[in-house]
């Protein structure tokens, strides 16, 4: 089986945002990045498909030079090869804009199943996969838990709210975006992160005429719903004050 | 015209819808046009459910009803509403954000050629245009965003940004028409089965009157215990975020947020949780909500009404101390 896995390169979760001068973006160059969390799921679940079913899974990716970082750690947790569609307009770009420079470089390798985390952990559309499916002309499942891909067709088990779940049933080639927690995440060995290097990382290129569909009027700090009583002093003082206003003021607790 | 798509499954309505309806109302203050809001119930058999809503102050309630759109698929519902959106030309399409819109609305939109803004919480005016609010990066920044080419403008509402109980009813119930859509029921290559529960929920945190929730910042699987001695001190059942329970922690069944458990308990104590938005739509409803973090910019701190900056090793065992005096 043939199959891509779409990754993106985010802030990490210890970044204090800082942002630009017109305010409508970050300062990129005071963040520190890492793989999105649920697209490294993803690429836990095509690893181990690959491992039951044979095949070949190929790393994808959309964003500026520095997402090379991202590509070469999913090379070392055993990817075969990349394909970097390459573009500084791509590090804020909109899910449609990132969905169809993805689509145009994977449409000739015809891969039999696309898996992509839900969203990410920055602009956090959740729109990518289910866009690129359309793009491709492909079936697609969204917030996947399992994958059984047996004999051509695909059952995979889609998280519904509240703790439901659902099984569907969908023919190959297809689309699936996979929820955090579908498995347990490998790690790169010394071994996979010294064969990453001779792996093949492919340049494409953004296709012409793709626009962005939303626009960034400004970002900002949110503002606060409630007023915080933020609790001051050592943990002792810390932890009797907060006791004494939760019994007197809050009236929450004996 | 602003269309709200309604959502229900066998004949019960999803409650969101009625938020939806509220962001409609506002945003059809804000953003001009004829000021007018339809309803669009997509389903095989919705007529109860178009009578119900029909109690909103809407234009009027339109069915769209196919056998083909029960159990819900993406194909079946994208040739729906892309038929009927194309007969009702809107200005804007307006969705809660749940996991069923957002199985199909990005498909939809992207076959219509159109903007689809997301996981919105508020409708400002920007000038001349109207600006979606929406937050980014886990919640630790907040976006103005303007959609940009020709209309309909599709967004997604997260649920609890607007309150049901703020929708305004009509003085008499709106008028209800049936719209006939095409839809080619052998294209449709999605196969549901039905819905099931993992496992019988034992736990039910829905009734829990006070509630310590442990996230990333617990660290060790060892040290849930620490949060457990709390809990019991102060009465409260144990929940966590989501992380902890993927790491197998803590069972799924206690894992509150959008893909678990929604909670509205007198106290809510979060302990190490950052605030991301799918675990705060799960328990901003909480009468008292307490947050112990060590990062003074955690979005937990902007619904918290008590909040201690510091290490929480240090910090919990001297509240499990300060309870027993």
């Amino acid at each position: 089986m043939k199959i891509a896995v779409c990754i993106k390169q985010v802030p990490t979760r210890e970044w204090q945002p800082r942002l630009n001068d017109d305010k409508t973006w970050i300062r990129d160059q005071d963040a520190s990045f890492e793989m999105n969390e649920p697209d490294a799921y993803a690429l836990e679940e095509a690893l181990r498909l690959k491992e039951k079913h044979g095949g070949e899974v190929v790393v994808c990716s959309a964003g500026p030079a520095r997402v090379a970082q991202v590509i070469r750690e999913a090379l070392a947790r055993g990817a075969d090869r990349a394909i970097h569609v390459e573009d500084d307009g791509l590090a804020s770009a909109d899910a449609f804009v990132t969905s169809g420079a993805l689509a145009a470089a994977m449409l000739d390798e015809k891969f039999d199943l696309t898996l992509t985390g839900l969203q990410s952990d920055d602009q956090g559309f959740a729109q990518v996969g289910v866009i690129l499916a359309e793009k491709l002309g492909q079936p697609h499942a969204t917030i996947i838990m399992e994958v059984q891909a047996e004999g051509g067709t695909l059952r995979v088990k889609r998280e519904l709210e509240g703790g439901w779940f659902q099984w569907v049933a969908m023919p190959l080639p297809a689309v699936l975006t996979i929820q955090s927690g579908i498995n347990q995440l490998r790690y790169a060995t010394l071994k996979g992160i010294m064969a990453a290097k001779k792996k093949e990382i492919k340049k494409a290129g953004v296709p012409a005429g793709l626009s962005g569909k939303q626009k960034i009027a400004s970002l900002y700090v949110p503002e606060k719903g409630k007023k915080t009583h933020l609790i001051t002093g050592s943990a002792a003082e810390a932890a009797k004050e907060l006791v004494r206003v939760l019994r007197e003021e809050a009236r929450v607790i004996a | 015209m602003i269309l709200v798509i309604a959502e229900q499954r066998e004949g019960k309505l999803n409650r969101t819808t009625w938020e939806t309806i509220v962001a409609a109302q506002q945003l059809a203050g804000v953003a001009g046009g004829d000021g007018t809001i339809a309803v669009l119930v997509p389903g095989a058999s919705v007529a109860g459910v178009a009578a119900e809503l029909a109690a909103a102050q809407v234009k009027e309630v339109v069915t769209v009803e196919h056998a083909a759109l029960e159990p819900y698929t993406p194909d079946g519902f994208t040739a729906a509403l892309q038929d009927a959106i194309t007969q009702l030309a809107p200005s804007h399409v307006l969705l809660p954000h749940t996991y069923q819109t957002r199985d199909f609305a990005p498909k939809l939109a992207a076959r219509l050629d159109r903007a689809l803004l997301t996981d919105v919480t508020g409708i400002k005016a920007a000038g001349a245009e109207t600006a979606f609010t929406r937050p980014m990066f886990q919640g630790k920044l907040t976006a103005d965003v303007v959609p940009q080419g020709p209309a309909p403008h599709f967004v997604t509402f997260q649920i609890g940004a607007y309150r049901v109980d703020q929708v305004a009813k009509g003085a008499a119930a709106a008028p209800v028409r049936a719209l006939s859509v095409t839809v080619d029921a052998s294209a449709i290559r999605e196969k549901p089965e039905p819905p099931f529960q993992q496992a019988k929920q034992a736990v039910d945190l829905s009734q829990a009157e006070r509630i310590v929730s442990v996230g990333r910042g617990i660290k060790e699987q060892a040290n849930i215990a620490l949060a457990q001695k709390l809990a019991d001190a102060l009465g409260a059942e144990i929940a966590a975020s989501r992380p902890i329970c993927d790491a197998g922690w803590l069972p799924m069944e206690r894992q509150v947020g959008s893909s678990g458990q929604t909670v509205a308990p007198k106290l809510y104590l979060a302990l190490g949780i950052s605030g991301a938005i799918q675990h705060l739509v799960g328990m901003k409803g909480s009468s008292t909500v307490v947050a112990i973090n060590k990062d003074p910019d955690a979005p937990i701190f902007e619904i918290a009404d008590y909040g201690i900056v510091g290490d929480l090793f240090e910090i919990v065992p001297a509240i499990i101390e300060a309870v027993k005096q």
